[in-house]
């Protein structure tokens, strides 16, 4: 049994350790909010947070996460994730939306570590993959959301 | 009659989604109400008592925004609370029985164009039907009604009554004749930024995408397809993944082979280990290098006339010109991998799919389950993503031979690596240029093209001589050459096209316009003012040439090793201008600083909408001419992930300014036509910073350092 604690709530299940979170969060849990897109950790459509931060969900054993908290985009309700949220929909960054819950976690974290990130800083922290090209308003939203935060 | 709709993608403009789709899930027979107690003023629209009005979108969102245009185009002349708008797709199976919604299809950067009159409509013709009613329950002339925010009113008698209430008399309505449509100057709506109806759920992860689709009882499928496009199965031994845990079948599919488990991670992992041989026939000793020589051969032999004007051979007098571009077979690479799931019950084929056309949907899944198509339910869902992928999807005529095969709900879905391995790609092509400036002007163009044919390698079908995809950008040009000449030849390989994100325009513009910029450096004249002078007889382009050019700054000095490049082109009934800005290190490292994008589609619906296409034609634009490539080797792909096949980073995304300037001309298009000036834009503006002419895509493979 594989024991797991995602959004609050603990979980048991039979399953084998080395499947990744990614597909024991869509298919065990049905919390379909966190996306599969290359499987090799590179775009980071999967991204979850794990005790706050953000790693993506594709290329984590199952196994490998006892006794620390998952996060996915159901369960975000930190400041810095609400804000982000908000700031998101007012800008309207979303197109296709697919990568977006992705988007949303990574940008959550690095506003919970950085009230105020520079563009070098979200550069370096948004590494994950859009196709729409959605970069620009994710970079203004997650400026917005700072002054969210900011108050 | 309340109409019961399968699987409702829908929000309220607050954003509360409607329907949970977790809840749904559970819910076998996937039937779920529109708004309680909701009434229907035709196919279109439904309105509840409390004034909640669902729009249904005929039209595939796939990140353009048309969940939210094209119900603004209804709301328009409806003249309802917005905020109490939501969306839903249309029926498809309604569409065949009833002929309710026309063409579903969505490509072509069609959505807005074709829906501009046909939508309104609706929206007047509704709204005259509630006025009608509230005219007959108070006695008074209709025309002495107004109407606001989803209300009628007589002012003379201070009467009111909400389109809630009146619905359902309006309903038994029949209008003697269509009304008319507002002028212009009374949009209260269009022209206006609102939010996007899809905006929240896709902020809280519980917008549903086809991947994201579950049925009770379902199982999953991962398949392994011939690495040789058009190959065959040779042999697969089952036995070698049917005792690993959850995996319930293996099935053989065309091309390729499936393993059904009960959870995916179990079935892609019994895929990949799945004994196989293929036989991949002749097509399996080719490589890039054979089709770069036989498409560059090809332009030697025998070309058909695609336009001839004047005499261009004749008037290649002066300075002549002449390059070959060369550009690459490219992957969609929707953040979605392809996926689909079916479902066979009652004698009918339920499949969910996010699909750009669900009438070849429709036909796909008939075909694939040996049913009518009015057996076939399709239910559209968001898409991650399509550039045209999602026209053909193969995806789901396997998980419908799936789903016969086991007798269970199936979803299938690709991986990362079959979905780019097994895209149907744009098409590699060598297109060759000649053209003669002297005295400062252009006297002729002559252009050949060879490059492979869509309508044959899509619809199997042959596309004579010449086909209208592989020249557009070239034979209707709208610079003013006396003398022209644009010829083709049509070749396929084994490795499958289709539309790619302004189909023949990507690769022409960018021979067009790099060309373009030859001439003018040949002539030597400044390249704005070389094409502003070729344009004469189009002003509107000339506007919007003017306007790039104004707002990038164009003709002001830049640091060492930057440069500027400009590129012009309509397509889709728009067009758009560019002006890129880049930096290149010493070491040969492109760098695009900025890109500022004019365009004029004649009638922005939503100014924010509209400019974050053109944003995202510019990035899926660039992202192509400067890294992606698929190559071929041994028949096979080698590209298979984000590792190998990139895409554009927030860290290499340039500042993009949209500038629209609208004119009277027609409504035009704007999924695409941002794309195709990208890649000269970039290339002209790295021969202004290191004076060499990139004619091969992508920019990737280029030595643009400097040497010592």
């Amino acid at each position: 049994m594989v024991t797991l604690s995602v959004n609050g709530t603990q979980h048991q299940l039979d399953i084998e350790p080395e499947t990744p979170l990614l597909w024991v969060l869509r298919d065990e849990l049905g919390l379909m909010g966190t996306k599969y897109a290359c499987g090799i950790g590179l775009c980071g459509a999967c991204a979850v947070h794990m005790n706050g931060v953000p790693v993506r969900s594709c290329q984590m054993p199952v196994g490998s996460l006892a006794g620390v908290a998952i996060t996915t985009i159901e369960g975000l309700s930190t400041a810095a994730g609400r804000a982000v949220q908000r700031a998101w929909v007012e800008h309207d960054v979303a197109q296709c939306g697919y990568c977006q819950s992705g988007q949303i976690m990574a940008a959550a974290a690095l506003l919970a570590a950085n009230k105020a990130p520079g563009d070098a800083e979200i550069d370096a922290a948004m590494t994950n993959l859009c196709r729409c090209g959605t970069y620009p308003r994710i970079r203004a939203a997650i400026h917005r959301a700072a002054e969210l935060l900011r108050g | 009659m309340l109409s019961r709709r399968a699987f409702v993608v829908s929000l309220t403009a607050s954003g509360a989604l409607l329907l949970a789709p977790r809840a749904r899930a559970a819910d076998a027979a996937w039937s779920v109400a529109d708004p309680p107690g909701s009434t229907e003023l035709g196919p279109w629209l439904l309105i509840a008592p409390d004034g909640a009005t669902t729009i249904r979108v005929a039209h595939s969102e796939m990140g353009q925004g048309i969940f939210t245009t094209l119900p603004m185009l209804v709301a328009e002349e409806l003249d309802c609370d917005w905020r109490q708008v939501h969306a839903e797709y249309a029926d498809e199976a309604r569409n065949r029985r009833e002929d309710a919604y026309g063409s579903m299809a969505t490509g072509g950067s069609h959505s807005i164009r074709s829906s501009w009159p046909t939508l309104r409509q609706v929206g007047a013709s509704a709204r005259a039907r509630l006025v009608a009613a509230a005219a007959k329950r108070w006695g008074v002339a209709p025309g002495t009604c107004t109407t606001e925010n989803g209300v009628v009113r007589h002012r003379a008698s201070g009467r009111s009554a909400s389109y809630g209430e009146l619905v359902r008399e309006a309903a038994a309505v029949a209008l003697a004749s269509e009304p008319a449509l507002k002028p212009r100057s009374a949009f209260r709506l269009i022209g206006t930024s609102v939010p996007r109806l899809d905006s929240k759920a896709k902020c809280d992860g519980s917008a549903v995408f086809g991947i994201d689709v579950r049925l009770p009882g379902m199982l999953y499928a991962a398949v392994s397809l011939c690495p040789v496009p058009g190959g065959r199965l040779g042999s697969h031994d089952a036995a070698g993944v049917m005792s690993r845990r959850g995996v319930k079948a293996v099935v053989e599919l065309p091309g390729g082979v499936t393993v059904v488990a009960d959870r995916f991670w179990r079935a892609m992992q019994a895929a990949a280990a799945l004994p196989v041989t293929w036989e991949t026939g002749a097509a399996g000793h080719t490589d890039s290098a054979q089709f770069a020589a036989m498409y560059r051969n090809a332009l030697d032999g025998e070309l058909a006339v695609a336009r001839r004007t004047g005499d261009a051979e004749a008037a290649m007098q002066g300075t002549v010109v002449e390059a070959l571009y060369e550009v690459p077979y490219l992957a969609h690479a929707p953040m979605e991998p392809l996926n689909a799931t079916a479902h066979l019950h009652d004698g009918m084929v339920e499949v969910w799919v996010g699909t750009q056309s669900p009438a070849l949907a429709t036909t796909l899944a008939a075909g694939a389950a040996g049913v009518g198509e009015d057996k076939v339910v399709v239910h559209n869902c968001f898409l991650g993503g399509g550039f045209g992928r999602r026209t053909m999807n193969d995806e789901l005529v396997q998980a419908v031979i799936v789903a016969r095969s086991v007798g269970a709900p199936v979803k299938l879905a690709w991986t990362r690596e079959t979905d780019i391995r097994h895209d149907r790609f744009r098409p590699q092509a060598a297109i060759r240029m000649r053209g003669a400036v002297a005295g400062g002007e252009a006297k002729a163009l002559s252009a050949a093209t060879a490059v492979g044919s869509i309508t044959r390698s899509l619809l199997g079908r042959d596309p004579g001589p010449v086909e209208a995809s592989a020249v557009e950008g070239l034979a209707n040009t709208p610079y003013g050459f006396a003398n022209v000449l644009v010829r083709c030849r049509l070749l396929n390989t084994h490795i499958p096209v289709m539309y790619w994100r302004s189909v023949g325009n990507s690769q022409n513009a960018f021979a067009m316009e790099s060309f373009v910029d030859e001439l003018a450096h040949a002539a030597g004249v400044d390249p704005y003012q070389f094409r502003r002078k070729l344009l004469a007889n189009r002003p509107d382009m000339v506007r919007v040439l003017d306007t790039v050019a104004e707002k990038s700054g164009w003709g002001t000095k830049l640091p060492a090793r930057h440069g500027r490049g400009i590129a012009i082109h309509e397509s889709f009934g728009s067009i758009a201008a560019e002006v890129a800005e880049v930096a290149v290190d010493q070491a040969g490292a492109v760098r695009v600083m900025r890109v500022v994008a004019a365009v004029d589609c004649g009638t922005v619906v939503d100014p924010r909408i509209a400019a974050m296409q053109v944003e995202s034609a510019v990035v899926y634009g660039l992202t192509a001419a400067l890294y992606d490539n698929v190559t071929i080797r041994d028949g096979t792909v080698t590209q298979g992930n984000f590792d190998t096949y990139r895409v554009m980073r927030m860290a290499d995304t340039p500042a993009i300014e949209t500038y629209l300037v609208p004119s009277g001309r027609p409504i035009g298009g704007l999924g695409e036509p941002g794309t195709p000036p990208a890649a000269p834009a970039l290339c002209n503006a790295i021969f202004a910073a290191t004076g060499v002419r990139v004619r091969s895509l992508p920019v990737a493979g280029a030595r643009l350092g400097r040497t010592i």
